[in-house]
């Protein structure tokens, strides 16, 4: 039991870039545009938050990581606008598209890394201005769950929490939020009462990059010190998988995002735990993915994703 | 609206994505004739940056090297493209089928050229299992293959330094690799006296290639797999098995991605490799595949291309460009491929401006 109280802090940190990628995803997914291009968002806002932060750290700028939060989010959002042209104008293949702009963010990141610093990854950022760990003044004195979801934690956890919530309310509150979803659903009947599907549609997925660009910085800045090629390693995809399995709901994204983040934070804890501590390290590190497999095939019996996700939008059809 | 052979828009889509990198290459202040002449020197053997050294046979040979792995996984994504399912899970297969043709190459004794055959056919089953889950969860479950093919990459990439670890015998000097294979087991290298690792596993990319043409252009089951990709349904209310054909189909995928697995392992390194990252060839398919149209021609003429954009990176690198360029320039290949209904357009508007002059000249 201690050790899984000890354990939460890390579980959230580990899960709160997928909460933040995985609420983008459910915008671009509820306007009816799939998002694989999301692995690459993340590695564009790693990179610009990593890059930035070095740089005006370097310069002596005041809260430099806030700039540099800033700049991730403003570059993964310009860098989505590909896939955004190409699958509401061009009638692209979403996952070519996205597959197009993955293998663009992992060319284009290293090849800026090599021009700014003249090697494979960017200069380490630690001495930098980096957060620190905060507990939240009243709701930390909550019993028990004060203890695990509010103490101690990087403030990225904080804004994964706040975003849900934002997002539920946006989604499920607001005419925006209806128009959106009525876009997924069902575009040409959204379009005959006068909704611009278009430009629902350009929201979504520009939201959804934006999102992403903060996940992907979520992630390098407080797990790491440096980004390099293996920054993100596949969790755009886990927070696809994270999307999934929380059925396209922002609270249900919040509650297989936790889970992620623990699957991932056994590997640091698999030595103290005297049951698993013979397992090969290998096969601890190859969990969270075989976990993510087995959770979307139990959890993804019914179909209960955006009907018109990943279609062609063809305002000629009925 | 009049249409455009996939031809002209895969060559299209290659030029702008050429222009483009020339384009990005000038923003960041480097030359881009350097990476065209880096490009010439792997295509024709004659360095342009240095024409005194004349022309040296280890480029061209580099360069057909780099195409074998490329065109196999082309050949992978296009199979299973052709059956409506889009396998990126190329990395994965590529791993498995290079520690099934380690393990085969390491464990069973045979006599040569019967040797590496058995090493790659064992490479390809290896493969095929690797592509078997997302396919039988796709087609009983409708799960998208793309987030569980991504999921697999990565077990086998854990899962090939826990088996070569723990079952094959490691060198025991770097602790980063198996000890080498036996030389029955080795693509007999056929490099003319370069230092080229070319080598004649070319042989089995040959034969794949008139297999991936014969399955689908020229068998009932074949024509049952694109049935299947154009139109599920219909397919299901015309009898045919759809459920069945997805899944041979990923496995049959998997099973070329293990094939190239295993010929770089046979003929470039000759010991099983600890993977710490991806190789790349997985995602090379992708494009390759899609410049080629999934078609058979395409994909070996996709090949080439991708197989030429690699073999320049060493060169490239020489000349102070990044071998980065390579990927970008298949990104932006791709992205054009993917808004060829964009080009279509384009195309349209040119050629009814073209008619219009025309008349006026009459």
């Amino acid at each position: 039991m201690k050790l899984i109280v000890e354990m939460f802090p890390i579980a959230l940190m580990l899960a709160s870039p997928l909460i933040i990628t995985a609420l983008g995803g459910l915008f671009s997914e509820r306007s009816g545009v799939v998002n694989v291009a999301l692995d690459g968002c993340m590695q564009i806002g790693g990179f610009t938050s990593a890059t930035v932060l070095v740089l005006l750290s370097a310069a002596g700028v005041k809260n430099a990581i806030w700039w540099a939060i800033l700049a991730a989010i403003v570059a993964s959002t310009v860098f989505v606008s590909i896939h955004a042209f190409a699958a509401i104008h061009m009638r692209a293949d979403q996952t070519i598209s996205g597959t197009a702009l993955n293998v663009l963010a992992g060319g284009l990141t290293i090849y800026l890394c090599e021009i700014l610093f003249n090697a494979k990854s960017t200069a380490s950022f630690n001495n930098g201005d980096v957060f620190s760990r905060v507990s939240v003044p009243l709701l930390k004195d909550i019993p028990v769950i004060g203890k695990l979801f509010f103490t101690g934690n990087y403030p990225f956890t904080y804004m994964a929490y706040v975003l849900v919530v934002i997002v539920w309310f946006v989604i499920y509150k607001t005419a925006f939020g209806l128009r959106l979803r009525s876009c997924g659903e069902f575009p040409q009947a959204s379009a005959s009462m006068g909704v611009s599907v278009v430009k629902t549609r350009w929201i979504g997925v520009l939201l959804s990059g934006a999102f992403a660009g903060l996940g992907g910085a979520a992630l390098v800045l407080s797990t790491q010190t440096y980004f390099n090629v293996g920054s993100i390693h596949g969790l755009g995809f886990v927070a696809i998988a994270t999307l999934i399995f929380g059925k396209w709901n922002p609270w249900g994204i919040l509650g297989a995002g936790i889970l992620f983040g623990f699957s991932q934070t056994l590997s640091f804890y698999v030595s103290s735990i005297p049951m698993l501590a013979s397992i090969p390290s290998e096969l601890v590190n190859m969990f969270p993915y075989v976990l993510t497999i087995i959770v979307i095939v139990l959890f993804s019996g019914k179909q209960v994703g955006p009907k018109a996700s990943g279609e062609i939008y063809d305002p000629s059809k009925r | 609206m009049k249409q455009y052979s996939s031809r002209t828009i895969s060559l299209l889509a290659v030029v702008l994505g050429l222009l483009l990198a020339s384009l990005l290459l000038v923003v960041t202040g480097k030359n881009p004739l350097d990476m065209f002449s880096a490009l010439l020197c792997s295509l024709t053997g004659f360095d342009l940056t240095a024409p005194h050294k004349g022309f040296n046979l280890m480029y061209p040979l580099n360069w057909l090297l780099n195409c074998l792995p490329v065109i196999l996984t082309g050949l992978s994504v296009g199979f299973a493209y052709r059956t409506g399912m889009f396998n990126i899970g190329g990395e994965g297969q590529f791993i498995v089928g290079s520690l099934a043709a380690s393990a085969v190459a390491l464990f069973i004794p045979l006599p040569p050229i019967i040797h590496p055959i058995v090493c790659v056919l064992a490479g390809a089953l290896a493969g095929a299992c690797w592509a078997f889950l997302p396919g039988l969860l796709k087609a009983t479950r409708n799960i998208n293959e793309v987030v569980i093919c991504i999921m697999m990459n990565y077990i086998a990439l854990y899962f090939n330094s826990w088996v070569v670890r723990t079952f094959l015998p490691v060198d025991q000097k770097t602790l980063a690799r198996t000890i080498q294979f036996p030389a029955s087991a080795s693509f007999t290298p056929l490099n003319f006296g370069t230092s080229s690792k070319f080598h004649f596993g070319f042989l089995v990319v040959i034969v794949c290639l008139l297999l991936f043409w014969f399955i689908i252009e020229k068998t009932s089951f074949g024509f049952s797999l694109r049935a299947t990709g154009f139109n599920k349904e219909g397919a299901r209310y015309a009898g045919m098995s759809t459920n069945l054909n997805t899944i041979l189909s990923m496995m049959i995928a998997g099973a070329f991605t293990g094939i190239a697995g295993a010929i770089v392992a046979l003929g470039v390194y000759s010991y099983g490799r600890i993977f710490t990252g991806f190789d790349n060839y997985g995602f090379d398919g992708i494009s390759v595949a899609l410049i080629g149209a999934c078609k058979t021609t395409g994909i070996l003429f996709g090949g080439m291309l991708i197989g030429l954009l690699k073999a320049a990176g060493t060169t490239l690198q020489l000349l102070g460009i990044s071998k980065e360029i390579a990927q970008l320039i298949q990104a932006s290949i791709l992205i054009f491929i993917a808004i060829q209904y964009g080009i279509v357009v384009v195309l349209n508007k040119i050629d009814s401006r073209k008619g219009k002059k025309k008349e006026a000249n009459a």
